[in-house]
């Protein structure tokens, strides 16, 4: 980061832009200037119009009024494909891949590069692989990655995927490059490797719109940012010269005090007990019990058999050996008999595994409770209408009316409404896998809210989260999982981000591993110090 | 609900402008002979899309109920013809149980296979349709060899209406109540709409999915017996393609075939279209030639209506429009929820 650099003009920057969807306005008036060599974090909470703009950038919508300027020059967007022709790409967190077709096609579909034949002369329909293959063969050996161009996608990892989409921006020449939230799937050694790469794109000049919900990160990476609120720019400056909390404040508008409020209950009598649980494969010998009022977080690197734990306490697979019982009874033969004695699971990946979209709001809330709220052998409307009531009021989900189907929701509503659904079970234990995965801050301090309402009523809540600070802000109990295996359990006096860090990555790794620096610096109190930071990376890599 | 109840209300009035103008252009479409002709048609189709509907909301079909209804209607026949004495019902029984079996062996390759529905239905329909060829041996079974009470009971009639209709009555009653009004039924819907989401609730994936092709294949056992006995013959052809048909009343219905939506008023209503549409046709001179050709076009122009409906209703719709007409693989990319 030389001073030149700093001053380097804009490879690409927005003025005054405003963008209305019907009754909603999505911008109003946002600027930013991604400049050369450099990487500008665009910060803000889920709606703030960070996607909108990035959609503006990339050609897909085009703006109500205000200016897009390429290197200076104003430049109509009008398509998808004039902004690639202007050398604007964007890698977005579900990258778009075709998995059945090769990388090489990935790389080039689109675009594909054609020639002309002897008796075809109009320039068109002739693939000219030879040139695609030695293009993507360059490409590819520029972000260091060996992956072979026959390979069909599908069976590449997330980071390999995420490597290829990058490499796809760059087959065309790239020259603004828009990462969005792009390490929400990726192992903390993954994003040393995205970053490294991002670092040398920087120096090789092209200028990086970096988009992520994770401020360690952003400290890590970014040059400078710009903070949208409400479709609006609130602020924008230097990393070096910002502190997290005044980042939080700028996003939200408010001080958040304590990111993590940690609700204080009493803990009490032993509720779930799990002995010696393994299926052979992704997970061994799990042993632990969760109690009553008792937050119990776990914690390790992805991949290391936390979700596929957690579907086997459920019932969804079933393990090899070992046992699991709530209050001594039997569990995890079948989802639904977990539900009658009380433990759900909250998955992963809420839209794809938990949202019924034509469904309506009342039966998307009832679907777990039917058995409950039958009467005789029929459905109850009235008790599924009471019920699905309690859930929108408790939760503050903006709806028109109960019997509107899920898909006319806002996101985060239709959200609100999987996790809803779940409570109105009534439930002893609640498993909620990575709950705050892609949230924005205030959706965030909302769910650790609701984790100490449900503790407070004596519910057994067992965490999943790949983020450290979350898990240490709000667990009592942190079970540290690695290659299957639970290798700690530590109690809340206990909790040192460097010992948790280094168990999650084995012994080998430890006075290197970036992930426990990062999870350090990030609880540090006050402003971490972004050199000492990009130092502990750059060792790290 | 709300919306699925304004399309069936729309469709309704369609129906309704469809009869007036027939009966306008000709009227001897409403006499009493014509319209029993309407309604014992209509319950045989509004039978078999309510089985279909089953498969559809599950996100899966059923291409076997043509030759299930060929297969057990034979077989009734067979029955009879062996023993012209037997009472109706019991042939009915013995159609409907066997259509269970054949749809239940449907179901268990689906579920307990984890093979595509189409694919297996795909296979067992020329499976059942062969089976008709070698228990009848190639050969028809005709109006003099079935015993009378057999070729009797769908025409005998209860109230003005006949028993074929009552029996079509019944059917949608007991659909509507278990679909719409147990535990059962919306758990069919919540299947169909998000498979990965239904294990997540403990829904029996499998154990649903056997229930559901063994009732289309008893249903369409028990319109085998009623269609033989309706045309009065049994031969290797009975009710061939009839699963078109089918899938053609769901899908003019509301019924997606995408799973997950569609309701038994609807299901009614588009059977009922399509039968006004294929007794009117010849009604008022149309040639038959066109007749297909009309059906299919109704099918094309639900089919747009359903899906532009679909794409208004969710809130990304516009930006998922936008990149599938532009056809860039960036926009549809950036179609990601914001």
């Amino acid at each position: 980061m030389s001073p030149a650099a700093l001053s380097s003009p804009a490879a690409l920057s927005l003025t005054g832009i405003e963008k209305r969807f019907g009754g909603v306005q999505a911008l109003a008036g946002v600027a930013l200037e991604i400049r050369a060599g450099q990487v500008l974090a665009l910060l803000g909470e889920n709606g703030a119009g960070k996607s909108t703009a990035v959609k503006i950038m990339t050609g897909v919508h085009r703006p109500d009024a205000g200016q897009v300027r390429i290197a200076g020059e104003v430049a109509e967007l009008a398509s998808p494909e004039v902004a690639r022709q202007r050398g604007v790409a964007a890698v977005y967190q579900d990258a778009l891949s075709f998995d059945d077709l090769s990388v090489a096609e990935n790389l080039f579909m689109g675009h594909l590069i054609t020639r002309r034949s002897g008796w075809a002369p109009r320039r068109g329909g002739w693939l000219d692989w030879k040139a695609m293959r030695s293009r993507a063969a360059a490409v590819l050996q520029s972000l260091e990655a060996e992956i072979d161009l026959d390979t069909p996608l599908g069976a590449l990892s997330v980071a390999q995927k995420h490597r290829v989409s990058i490499a796809r921006a760059l087959t065309h020449d790239a020259r603004v490059l828009i990462l969005d939230e792009p390490t929400a799937a990726l192992s903390s050694r993954e994003v040393d490797d995205l970053f490294r790469i991002v670092r040398r794109l920087a120096a090789g000049g092209t200028a990086l719109l970096f988009i992520s919900h994770k401020l360690d990160e952003v400290f890590s990476i970014a040059d400078r940012y710009t903070v949208f609120r409400d479709g609006r720019h609130v602020v924008d400056g230097l990393i070096a010269e910002a502190d997290e909390a005044s980042l939080v404040r700028a996003m939200v508008g408010r001080a958040i005090t304590q990111v993590f409020p940690k609700a204080t209950v009493e803990i009490g009598a032993p509720l779930l007990e799990v002995r010696e649980l393994g299926n052979d494969v992704e997970f061994d010998g799990v042993s632990f019990t969760l109690n009553r009022g008792e937050v119990l977080g776990f914690y390790g690197l992805v991949g290391a058999g936390r979700t596929e734990l957690m579907e086997a306490l459920f019932g969804l697979t079933r393990p090899t050996r070992g046992e699991a019982a709530i209050d001594g009874r039997a569990i995890g033969r079948s989802p639904g008999e977990s539900i009658e004695h009380g433990l759900v699971l909250v998955p992963e990946d809420r839209q794809r595994n938990g949202a019924f979209a034509a469904l309506s709001i009342r039966e998307n809330v009832a679907l777990p409770s039917l058995r409950r709220l039958g009467r005789g052998p029929f459905l109850d409307e009235q008790a599924e209408e009471r019920l699905a009531r309690q859930v929108v009021e408790r939760l503050a989900i903006k709806h028109a009316s109960l019997s509107q189907s899920l898909s006319e929701l806002s996101g985060g509503n239709q959200q609100k409404v999987v996790i809803g659904k779940w409570l109105a079970t009534d439930p002893r234990v609640v498993i909620l896998d990575e709950p705050t995965q892609g949230i924005d801050v205030g959706a965030k301090a909302a769910v650790h809210t609701f984790i100490g309402e449900l503790v407070a009523r004596g519910v057994g809540v067992i965490l999943v989260s790949s983020e450290l600070q979350e898990v240490m802000g709000v667990a009592d109990r942190i079970a540290v999982m690695r290659e299957g295996r639970l290798v700690r359990l530590i109690d809340r006096p206990d909790f040192d981000a460097k010992v948790i860090a280094a168990s999650a990555l084995g012994a080998g790794h430890e006075s290197t591993a970036l992930g426990a620096a990062r999870g350090e610096a990030a609880l540090g109190a006050g402003a971490p110090h972004p050199t000492e930071k990009e130092d502990a990376a750059s060792r790290a890599s | 609900m709300q919306l699925l109840a304004r399309r069936d209300a729309t469709l309704a009035l369609i129906i309704a402008a469809l009869v007036a103008a027939i009966v306008w252009r000709a009227p001897v479409f409403a006499s009493a002979g014509n319209l029993d002709t309407v309604l014992n048609d209509g319950a045989i189709l509004t039978i078999m899309a309510l089985a279909q509907m089953h498969a559809l909301v599950t996100r899966g079909v059923d291409l076997s109920v043509g030759a299930v209804m060929a297969l057990s209607g034979m077989l009734a026949a067979l029955l009879s013809r062996a023993h012209p004495e037997l009472p109706a019902l019991l042939a009915m029984g013995v159609a409907a149980g066997s259509g269970l079996l054949l749809g239940a062996a449907n179901g268990a390759l689906i579920a307990g296979l984890a093979m595509p529905p189409i694919v297996v239905t795909l296979g067992t329909m020329s499976v059942y349709r062969g089976l008709v060829f070698v228990i009848s041996g190639g050969a028809w079974v005709n109006a003099h060899e079935l015993g009378a009470g057999f070729l009797r009971f769908p025409h005998e009639r209860l109230l003005g209406l006949t028993w074929l209709t009552w029996i079509g009555v019944l059917v949608v009653a007991v659909c509507y109540l278990s679909l719409h009004h147990r535990r059962a039924g919306r758990e069919l819907y919540a299947l169909g709409g998000n498979p990965a989401a239904a294990r997540y609730l403990g829904i029996d994936v499998a154990r649903r999915e056997l229930g559901v092709y063994s009732i289309t294949g008893a249903l369409a056992g028990l319109c085998g017996y009623l269609w033989v006995a309706r045309y009065a013959v049994a031969y290797t052809e009975t009710a061939l393609g009839f699963e078109m048909q089918t899938i053609a009343a769901c899908v003019i219905g509301g019924v997606s075939i995408r799973g997950g939506r569609g309701g038994v008023v609807g299901c009614l209503l588009g059977a009922t279209f399509l039968v006004v549409l294929f007794n009117a046709l010849p009604v008022i001179d149309v040639s038959p030639f066109w007749q297909m050709a009309i059906s299919g076009a109704t099918i094309l122009v639900a089919v747009a209506l359903n899906a532009r409906g679909e794409r208004r209703r969710s809130p990304s719709g516009r930006a998922g429009r936008t990149s599938i007409a532009r056809g860039a693989p960036t926009a549809a990319a950036g179609a990601k929820a914001t």
